[in-house]
């Protein structure tokens, strides 16, 4: 990145006895940022408490100035985005060699997010679908990024583009994680605040790799839907059905995640009747947030009579089961960098 | 096929305690003779199978999984079994779109007596999957994902032909 004008390794913060604060993003959409913005009269505590050292999506900080720190210069570093191409993964690196403390903040960091769903394709058909098959892009020439650009000046050169979407964990060592697509605001400041009184008061960090901000029950506990034990017969997409306001989404008929994702939220999405899209990843206990919802699918669907012929009983199940267009971009849209298959095998 | 290659499928099989697993003792002890490329795993019960299983069994380097338990109507836990049926059909949809071919993921219900059956079964699935080729999941991860990082060359794309419209 270009000069910024100041001399490298200048101490910004000097001595004001402020603590330290990085924000990175990486393959991200700055959702983060903006929760974190959403944190509302607590962002002046922050404010007090931090010096914020490094936050490109506010200010401008350029990677020498990070590069010009001591290592662990930055107390507490909120890391949001996947590892998506090589300048992420060398920020990965760069933040966690200067950082006393690495947050996996949000859930691309912690679990690729909605960039990782591309890992159920390849690089190649994504740069297509990108750059050419578009509809609303304008390529005739059929121009693709290029790692290296020789030009009358020199040479250009952008990161490398990977093949798959890696979660930051897979990377590096991660202190702490704290999920959400974003975070809570609430759940931010409630973790902010835990961080310092630590720094500030010397109080206890929690448990280095824990999950921060949120809870460690399924959704469903918080989720103030009424629960019966009814079967349902099929699923629903959202624009098919306007959801009764009071009872359980999957006993209507519509997908909700939150059998097998973490409480934290507050049930927000299906407090207004979108079935949980299951953001907060999987809860305690859980490896695979996909599988888990599939074998919750199966128990709440009421197909098939034990006693028909078992072709036709498979015939009934897979018909009502083909009303789930897209199981592995439902079941995974968050956590297929974390999944225990990690992306798809593409031919070729 | 198996001459040629020397491919040698390695399948995890799931048996239940009331039926399938017994399917399978019946016909060891009645010396009917079954590949040894299946590794059974007894479960109480089919629909004791969490999912996760199956894609743990692809991820250690399995080419194949097969599930077996009672039939419907059989369950020794009422109708247990019928969700395994359900989740049978989402995985199989699930696992198509990584890539892995639904082929690779077998039901097959199989009552105490029909140990014969079960063995017939397990022998005609190694055949399949031998035909279809090694999955190797280790290998998918260890070259398109924790290793390999140098990205490969850009695709080289033949320009538009001239002329051709792109929708607005």
């Amino acid at each position: 990145m270009s000069e910024n004008g100041k001399e490298q390794g200048a101490p910004v913060t000097a001595g004001n006895g402020k603590h330290k604060l990085a924000m990175y993003w990486a393959a991200s959409c700055g959702g983060c940022e903006i929760s974190v913005l959403n944190i509302g009269k607590h962002i002046l505590d922050v404010d007090s408490a931090f010096d914020i050292v490094f936050l490109p999506c506010v200010a401008d900080f350029k990677y020498d100035d990070v590069r010009g720190y001591d290592d662990g210069y930055i107390d507490v570093c909120l890391f949001n985005g996947a590892i998506r191409n090589s300048e992420n993964e060398e920020m990965a690196h760069l933040l966690r060699q200067k950082s006393k403390v690495l947050v996996a903040f949000g859930s691309c960091a912690y679990e690729g997010c909605i960039p990782a769903l591309s890992n159920l394709t390849s690089r190649e058909a994504t740069l297509r679908a990108v750059y050419l098959d578009n509809p609303s892009t304008e390529n005739p020439e059929g121009v693709l990024p290029q790692e290296s650009t020789a030009m009358p000046e020199g040479e250009l050169h952008i990161p490398a583009f990977y093949e798959t979407v890696r979660s930051l964990d897979q990377v590096v060592d991660v202190d702490y994680t704290i999920p959400g697509c974003p975070p809570e605001p609430h759940q931010i400041w409630a973790v902010l605040e835990v961080v310092v009184d630590a720094l500030s008061n010397g109080t206890e960090l929690p448990p280095a790799g824990s999950i921060l901000g949120a809870g460690t029950v399924a959704l469903c506990e918080e989720c103030t839907r009424t629960k019966d034990v009814k079967k349902i017969e099929r699923f629903y997409r959202p624009h098919e059905l306007a959801p009764d306001p009071d009872i359980c989404l999957m006993e209507q008929g519509l997908l909700c995640m939150g059998p097998a994702t973490r409480a934290g939220c507050g049930a927000l999405c299906p407090s207004v009747g979108m079935g949980c899209r299951g953001c907060y990843g999987p809860l305690d206990g859980v490896e695979d947030q996909g599988m888990r919802m599939l074998a919750a699918i199966a128990s709440v669907l009421d197909v098939g009579d034990a006693h028909t012929e078992e072709h036709e009983l498979e015939r009934q199940i897979n018909e009502v089961m083909a009303t789930i267009p897209d199981p592995a971009g439902t079941f995974y849209r968050f956590s297929m960098a974390h999944s225990i298959l990690r992306r798809a095998k593409v031919e070729g | 096929m198996a001459e040629q290659n020397g491919f040698e499928p390695l399948i995890i099989g799931f048996t239940c305690n009331w039926c399938s697993y017994r399917a399978a003792d019946l016909a060891g002890t009645s010396r009917q003779k079954y590949p040894p490329n299946v590794r059974l795993v007894r479960l109480m019960c089919s629909g004791r199978l969490d999912p996760t299983f199956v894609l743990k069994a692809f991820e250690g380097g399995a080419d194949a999984v097969m599930v077996t338990g009672c039939h419907p109507g059989e369950c020794h836990y009422l109708e247990q079994n019928m969700k395994t049926l359900r989740r049978f059909s989402l995985m199989r949809r699930t696992l198509a779109q990584f890539g892995i071919e639904p082929e690779r993921l077998k039901l097959v219900w199989a009552s105490a007596a029909e140990g014969v059956r079960l063995a017939r079964e397990i022998g005609n699935f190694v055949e399949e999957v031998r035909a279809l080729g090694p999955l190797d999941w280790p290998s998918v991860i260890r070259t398109n994902g924790d290793g390999a990082h140098k990205a490969p060359p850009i695709i080289d794309v033949a320009p538009a032909e001239a002329g051709e419209e792109v929708p607005a």
